[in-house]
């Protein structure tokens, strides 16, 4: 909680900067830019600040002809973490795909059904998918810095998306990194390669990334499964961090982290052959109460 | 288990076979031009009044910086156009437009060289005509040269990109960073050795093109002081005056042949260079 008040203190001067900053820019992007960060400032005045939450109904996920996931339907609650768990192949990274819709970019993969970030349904024809996805940040299971520096790893996207106070950059650089515990591992070589970082530094910078677009949900693809044990820990620590700000839905393998990190979990599993949300609900009913036969055995390592 | 005891000698000889040709033909070459460089040694080769094979002057520079001028020109022009068609297959068109366009450019690629330059010959010499005669000239050889290093020089660009790591851009896609943001600060940057690597190598191939080369140049021995005059390239050169050279000034093709080699084999050695930096 302290950690959220500080949070909130740092944000809000930093705010009105960047719509001041963003009144002296035109174009389109900018001009969204400066409407996403003229609203978040209202909205951090009311506290708690809060995500919206996703809302998916009925979500099928299809390559060609084989169903990924059928029917997927599924409550993620605001400032919380869910996570998503279940054998591989259960299409819970299909799932997860589409929320911000990556799946757009598999050739042959269609989803149908609704997903609401909010209000907005954002399999709706006509969704703007940069857009989208900036709201929508994603962290991948092995960490994917690009090939430049530290800070450009930053810089440059902030850059894309319409950012071009030098000063506003700086900050935000020094603010994700801090809040992804890596500013004091990293300050005094911010121009080096982001490639010479150990792995477990590679992804807190991918998660800095990501929440220097300021987005409201995060999705973590197996976030650790490609860490060493020290790592997973931070990045686990981290991601639990960060629920007060955004809505945070984790797929996992690992069902003790899981249990550890989550509020609530979804178990997937594949029923005649295609993947399916077998049961969901606050962690501890899953894990101490669960109702699906599947559930009670795979939660208890017996299956799965 | 035998078999492949006999297979390995089999390929094992038949690698050694082709890799010594280039050797052989390096050490054929110099063999041949020794006898002149021993005897007047290297310098006249640049600083002769001209070339009078007849007289005994053997001035290589103009025709050097011909070759180098046209291969150059070519080359300028070429890979621009190459990167650029080949972002576009990649990055912009639609799946079934691109591998069209690949295939165009495949085809391209296999166009006898003596075709471009017939083509060279009877459209493009006449009509730069019209804007400077004499027509056959150092832009006419550029653009026939770059027609026919383009193909391969987009191809070698596609194929670079192409092998970027799927997840810098999958990562870049997942920001909602914009294409031509992804592609200036991301793709390009990563397929730059290889993309290069493939400038590099065609050029070789554009420094020992001869045919079409000697149909559009005109073939005048001088230094060209601008892009409308006509050069003789150190290939043309050596094709033209061959089936009558003797003694000295057989020796001297010999010695152009030489130098074209080495020129090749060095692009070849910054061409793997660039390769190598790509892989790490």
């Amino acid at each position: 909680m302290k950690a959220f008040m500080n949070v909130l203190k740092r944000k809000q001067p930093m705010n009105s900067e960047l719509t001041t900053a963003f009144q002296i820019e035109t174009g389109s992007s900018t001009e969204a830019f400066a409407k996403k960060e003229q609203s978040l400032e209202d909205k951090s005045r009311q506290k708690p600040l809060s995500a919206p939450g996703l809302t998916l109904k009925k979500v099928n996920v299809r390559y060609g002809d084989t169903n990924a996931i059928e029917g997927a339907c599924l409550d993620i609650p605001s400032g919380s973490i869910t996570a998503l768990v279940g054998p591989s192949g259960c299409g819970k990274s299909s799932l997860l795909a589409s929320i911000s819709r990556m799946t757009d970019l598999t050739p042959q993969c269609q989803v149908s059904g609704e997903i609401f970030l909010g209000k907005d349904n954002i399999l709706a024809k006509g969704t703007d998918l940069n857009r989208l996805r900036r709201r929508v940040g994603m962290v991948f299971q092995s960490p994917n810095p690009f090939p430049m520096s530290i800070e450009e790893n930053i810089r440059f996207p902030l850059r894309d998306h319409g950012m071009r106070d030098e000063s506003v950059i700086r900050k935000t650089i020094k603010n994700v990194l801090g809040d992804v515990g890596l500013w004091d591992e990293v300050k005094d070589r911010l121009g080096q390669s982001a490639l010479a970082l150990s792995g477990g530094q590679q992804q807190r910078l991918c998660i800095a990334r990501c929440l220097a677009l300021d987005p409201e949900v995060l999705l973590f693809d197996e976030p650790c499964s490609a860490l060493d044990p020290l790592s997973s820990a931070k990045v686990e620590t981290l991601i639990k961090g960060l629920k007060s700000r955004y809505t945070v839905l984790l797929v996992t393998h690992n069902l003790a982290q899981a249990r550890r990190i989550a509020d609530h979990v979804a178990v997937c599993w594949v029923q005649a052959g295609c993947g399916c949300i077998i049961e969901s609900g606050d962690t501890r009913s899953i894990f101490e109460r669960p109702v699906h036969p599947i559930t009670q055995a795979f939660c208890q390592g017996l299956q799965g | 288990m035998r078999t492949n005891i006999w297979l390995t000698r089999g390929l094992r000889t038949a690698a050694w076979l082709s890799a010594s040709i280039l050797l052989f033909i390096l050490l054929f070459l110099i063999q041949e031009s020794s006898p002149l460089i021993g005897e007047i040694g290297l310098g006249p080769f640049f600083q002769a009044d001209g070339w009078y094979p007849q007289e005994g002057a053997f001035q290589l520079t103009p025709m050097l910086l011909g070759s180098l001028f046209v291969a150059g020109g070519a080359v300028l022009l070429a890979t621009p156009l190459g990167i650029i068609a080949a972002l576009f297959g990649q990055f912009y068109a639609p799946p079934a437009l691109a591998r069209l366009y690949r295939g165009l450019m495949e085809l391209l690629a296999g166009v006898p060289s003596v075709v471009f330059g017939f083509w060279g010959l009877v459209v493009l010499v006449p009509w730069i005509n019209r804007l400077a005669p004499p027509g056959a000239s150092l832009l006419a050889g550029a653009l026939v040269l770059a027609l026919m290093i383009l193909p391969l020089v987009a191809l070698t660009a596609d194929a670079a990109l192409a092998a970027v790591p799927q997840q810098y851009l999958r990562g870049a896609a997942a920001m909602g960073l914009s294409r031509w943001g992804t592609i200036q600060r991301i793709t390009l940057p990563v397929a730059m050795p290889g993309i290069l690597s493939g400038v590099v190598l065609q050029t070789g191939r554009a420094l020992g093109e001869t045919m079409a080369v000697l149909m559009v140049c005109g073939n005048v021995v001088q230094i060209p002081s601008s892009w409308f005059e006509p050069v003789r390239t150190l290939t043309a050169n050596i094709a033209l005056e061959m089936s009558y050279a003797v003694d000295q000034h057989r020796t001297a093709l010999f010695i152009s042949g030489l130098l074209l080699l080495l020129l090749t084999i060095t692009l070849v050695a910054v061409a793997s260079h660039f390769r190598r930096m790509q892989h790490e």
